[in-house]
Formats: C-alpha cells, structure tokens, sequence
C-alpha cells in the first residue's frame, strides 16, 4: 500500500469564543449547566420545601426568605425563578434526549427543530409559571 | 498485578439505563404534582401542607427525591470525570458528592413524615 495522503494542515479551533455551537449543542451544554446548577442549590431547595412545611417558626423564616431583598432585589425569589427555567430546561431537554434514544427525530432538520422548541417551551413555560407564582 | 481504576467509567450502560428510567419517573412526577397543585381548593399554606401531607403523596415524592439523587448523582459524577483530571481531586469530589446527596434523602425522608 504505497498511497501517499498530503494530509492539510487545518486549523484547530478549540478557542470555546472561536467555536460556532449549533443549536442541538447549545441545548446540551446548557443542560449540563442547568444540571449542575440544579444540583449546587439542592441545600437551598431542600431546606425552603422544609421550612415551608415546618413548624410555624420554620413557616416565619421560609415567608422572611421570600421577601428577602438586597440592593430593592428579590434575590432568593431570582434564584428560585432562575432555578425554576434550569428544571423546565433539564425536563424538556431530558424528554428530548429519550425521544432521540428511541431514534425520533435523529435527522437533521427535525434535531434542530425540536432543540429550537426545546428552548422556547422552557422559556416560555418558564415565564408563565413564574408570573403564576410570584 | 492487576491495574485497577479507582474511579473512571468502566459501568456505561447500567448508568445509562438508569439516568433514563430515573428521568422518566421524575418527569411522571412533575406532571403528577403539576396537576394536583393546580387542583387545590386554594394556593395557601394550609392546602399545601394538607396535600404533602397525604400518604400517597409522601411515597411518590420520596421516590421522587431517591429518583433525583441517583440522577444527580450519576450526572455530576460524569461532570467531574470530564473536567477533573488528577485522580485524587476527582475521588474526593466524588465522595463529597455521594456524601452530599446521602444526607439529602435522610433530610428529605424527615421532612416528609413528619408531617
């Protein structure tokens, strides 16, 4: 086998700022992100659900919680409206991964199709729970 | 003498399986709860705690949490094989998370039935 390959130096683009993500892949990092997001703030999940269903002291710091502000800024309900798009994201990001295991929609147009509703039904979802809820 | 892994992803597709079917029973779940808090006969304290309160919704958001630390579990523990590279600061990451999460589900146990 004496096939000569003039192999072309091309250009590596691992710059993350250089790298152009299509739209199933920024579904995907932001599913890790939602994830781990999800994840660091499971203390503070946790320990509202408690308080919410504690004793009526426990009750008086989950309703101070809620109304805590820093700079005139509802922090911890920003966090938890923040943390409310992570679940929406992960829940419909997740549902889509299930359906390309099961290999629906595993052609290009319908991948990028659903990974655009993905983001727009969280969002959108999103919004809509947290108006309901404030 | 055997080379051994101390940590690395040497069990893919039982975890594979298992984010999928953990998933799945906490999306049933989200719907579930969805649904009943919107059937409330009022958004206060009082029809929530009776709510939780329930036997069969205590069961179902237990299996929910055991659901959701087993998922996370798994998801964060491949977040550190990826990013993680010296093997010591990997396995304590990854003892910190199962460590984490243990403490969780008792937490979670002990709020729910005390009610």
């Amino acid at each position: 086998m004496a096939e000569a390959t003039v192999r072309k130096a091309r250009p590596k683009h691992l710059n993350l700022m250089q790298i152009r993500l299509p739209l199933p892949g920024f579904v995907s990092i932001l599913h890790r992100i939602s994830g781990i997001g999800l994840f660091l703030c499971l203390p503070v999940l946790i320990a509202l659900f408690g308080a919410s269903l504690g004793t009526p002291e426990q009750l008086e710091c989950y309703r101070q919680a809620m109304a805590f502000t820093l700079l005139g800024l509802p922090v911890v309900k920003l966090l938890l409206l923040g943390l409310l798009w992570a679940y929406l994201h992960h829940f419909c990001a997740g549902i889509r991964f299930l359906l390309l295991d099961m290999h629906i929609g595993i052609e290009l147009a319908p991948a990028r199709a659903s990974a655009m509703a993905v983001l727009v039904i969280s969002l959108s979802l999103t919004a809509f729970l947290g108006v309901l809820t404030w | 003498m055997v080379k051994r892994l101390v940590v690395g992803a040497h069990y893919g597709f039982r975890d594979w399986l298992v984010q999928r079917v953990t998933g799945t029973v906490m999306a049933f779940f989200t719907v579930y709860m969805l649904v009943r808090i919107a059937a409330l006969p009022a958004w206060d304290n009082a029809a929530w705690r009776a709510l939780m309160s329930g036997g069969f919704t205590k069961f179902v958001t237990f299996l929910f949490a055991l659901s959701l630390f087993f998922h996370a579990w798994i998801g964060v523990r491949d977040i550190w094989m990826d990013y993680v590279k010296p093997i010591s600061v990997r396995l304590t990451l990854h003892a910190i998370t199962l460590l984490a999460l243990t403490g969780y589900a008792g937490w979670v146990a002990q709020i729910l039935w005390r009610l």
